[in-house]
């Protein structure tokens, strides 16, 4: 079994806001990220894949293919998108950097091809905050 | 010899830099043009709905360290500075819509490094030269004064 990483990169804006809650009840939970005019991150996401590697290529899986996977299921639905407000896959959601883990986890999975298991999804709001969702 | 000394250290310029950041929403247009000239010139920075960074800025102080502190500014002072007048201003803000300085002015990386400078500038002794940079993403970023 080998695992196989692809980086990508997306910028967006969001806002953490329960709209089944009052202003103050968002705002003592989410503080500055409830801010009602959105604020923004540049997201890092890293996809890995586990597989065995096949014999004739030395490959689990064309790492260019995973790339163009990402990019058309996620990256062109996220990148200077507003999560709230423009991504169908996050519409009434939560839109914290958990639930997009999850989401994303959701848009590739039924891309891979039978032996090309997805085992993470880990994405970085900011260089110092991030998740990672393994399916579970 | 000691007065030498002093008149050789009293000649050595030092730049000392402070690292901050802030996360912000924002919308590259020109409300004087078109949506469609809007979106061929900013493309997807146009997005009415906003996009969003997280910014770096790192601010450059150039002087010579004074005799009696060895510093040339103290660090912990230019943090609560930036603190005070850029991260209160703009982190988790939307900085079309949440800030005076972008009310009327296009929130470009260039923008946002010149207000930058322009906030700090006043509360720096004047002998000291500043400069911006600010990074948008991790691969494009801007410096002013050039």
């Amino acid at each position: 079994m080998v695992y196989l990483t692809r980086l990508e990169h997306f910028n967006a804006a969001h806002k953490l806001f329960n709209p089944a809650w009052s202003k103050e009840k968002n705002d003592a939970v989410f503080g500055i990220c409830a801010n009602e005019n959105w604020h923004g991150h540049n997201f890092d996401l890293f996809v890995t894949i586990k597989g065995k590697v096949n014999e004739d290529t030395g490959f689990l899986f064309d790492v260019k293919k995973l790339s163009d996977l990402m990019k058309i299921h996620v990256i062109e639905k996220l990148d200077h998108k507003n999560l709230n407000m423009d991504v169908d896959f996050m519409r009434d959601k939560m839109c914290s950097t958990e639930n997009l883990a999850v989401g994303i986890w959701q848009q590739l999975v039924p891309h891979l091809p039978e032996g090309v298991i997805l085992h993470c999804v880990k994405l970085y709001e900011t260089p110092r905050i991030y998740v990672e969702y393994y399916g579970e | 010899m000691g007065i030498l000394f002093t008149e050789y250290m009293t000649q050595k310029k030092v730049s000392v830099f402070r690292h901050e950041h802030f996360n912000a929403a924002h919308r590259l247009y020109n409300p004087s043009w078109s949506f469609e000239q809007n979106d061929a010139v900013f493309g997807k920075c146009n997005n009415p709905h906003f996009h969003g960074h997280n910014y770096e800025l790192v601010v450059k102080i150039t002087g010579v360290p004074n005799p009696d502190t060895g510093y040339v500014m103290d660090l912990k002072q230019l943090s609560d500075l930036i603190k005070r007048e850029v991260h209160e201003r703009f982190d988790h803000k939307n900085l079309n819509m949440d800030t005076a300085e972008f009310k009327n002015l296009n929130p470009t990386a260039e923008n946002i490094a010149i207000v930058i400078y322009d906030l700090l500038r006043p509360h720096i002794d004047a002998e000291k030269e500043l400069q911006i940079r600010l990074y948008e993403t991790p691969r494009n970023f801007v410096e002013y004064p050039a």
